[in-house]
């Protein structure tokens, strides 16, 4: 393996990096549940490299069950999305000031 | 350092990042954040975990990606291309965007984790199986249950009351 530890968490960085811009400026519900995801998706990398290099199973582990988690979010998000949509029939979040139904 | 395959990676991971946040049609968006985590899974595969990198393909690329897509489909179409955000947050956002990294990464440029080499195997999926079923069994029900609870909790919030004679029904 030529690549090392440090090059993967600057990967990481810069995907965290990218994930936090997205959830500042957008105001879009669909892209700030693509941040969020990007910003799933550093952890997982990171968590993945560092059981990669001390090495532990851990890291694997823990990525899984944070795969799985990140489904279920994005399902409930994604419902959610569709919720909002029907009752307020925009996806801008500057719009639900209420979300009761 | 970084060999070529690592670096095609990161930029078509980073790349495809930018994209699904900027590119102006909510469907290439999502079509650019599969690119993000197909990227993320090649990167899994470098890392010598196959397991966790075709766990990702399956899950991620194959089905969070296509339920995205699906949403999408279902907003209106003049939404899917309208942005909306403002110049000055915009600003902000990438001034935020580039402190975040270059503190962050100046960080980890200066801390001891550059010397972390390793010639031992990596984990293989058998210490991963027996991970899950000892250590971790607890936690493995509990997101059984947390699955399964999002599912139900998802179509429930998604189905519809106010139609009261749907006409597929008769």
């Amino acid at each position: 393996m030529t690549s090392e530890l440090v090059d993967f968490t600057l990967v990481s960085v810069a995907l965290l990096g990218i994930g936090i811009y997205g959830l500042a400026v957008k105001r879009n519900f669909i892209r700030m549940l693509f941040a969020v995801e990007i910003i799933i998706n550093a952890a997982n990398l990171n968590m993945v490299a560092f059981g990669r290099f001390l090495p532990h199973s851990g890291g694997q582990t823990m990525a899984l069950f944070s795969i799985a988690i990140a489904a279920a979010e994005v399902a409930v998000g994604l419902s959610l999305i569709i919720v909002a949509y029907r009752m307020y029939q925009n996806v801008d979040i500057a719009d639900f000031r209420s979300l009761k139904g | 350092m970084a060999d070529a395959v690592f670096l095609a990676l990161a930029v078509i991971t980073i790349g495809s990042a930018i994209a699904a946040l900027e590119l102006r049609s909510l469907i290439y968006g999502s079509i650019a954040l599969m690119g993000t985590l197909g990227g993320i899974a090649g990167f899994f595969f470098l890392l010598d975990a196959p397991f966790v990198a075709l766990f990702q393909l399956a899950v991620y690329v194959g089905s969070i990606a296509v339920l995205i897509l699906f949403t999408v489909m279902l907003v209106k179409r003049e939404l899917i291309f309208k942005k909306i955000e403002d110049k000055r947050r915009k600003f902000a956002g990438i001034g935020l965007m580039l402190v975040i990294m270059v503190s962050l990464g100046a960080v980890f440029l200066d801390s001891g984790i550059k010397t972390i080499t390793t010639d031992e195997p990596a984990p293989n999926f058998r210490d991963i199986g027996i991970d899950f079923v000892t250590y971790y069994w607890p936690a493995l029900i509990l997101m059984g249950l947390l699955l399964a609870g999002s599912v139900t909790g998802a179509l429930v919030l998604a189905k519809r009351e106010d139609v009261e004679n749907d006409q597929r029904a008769s």
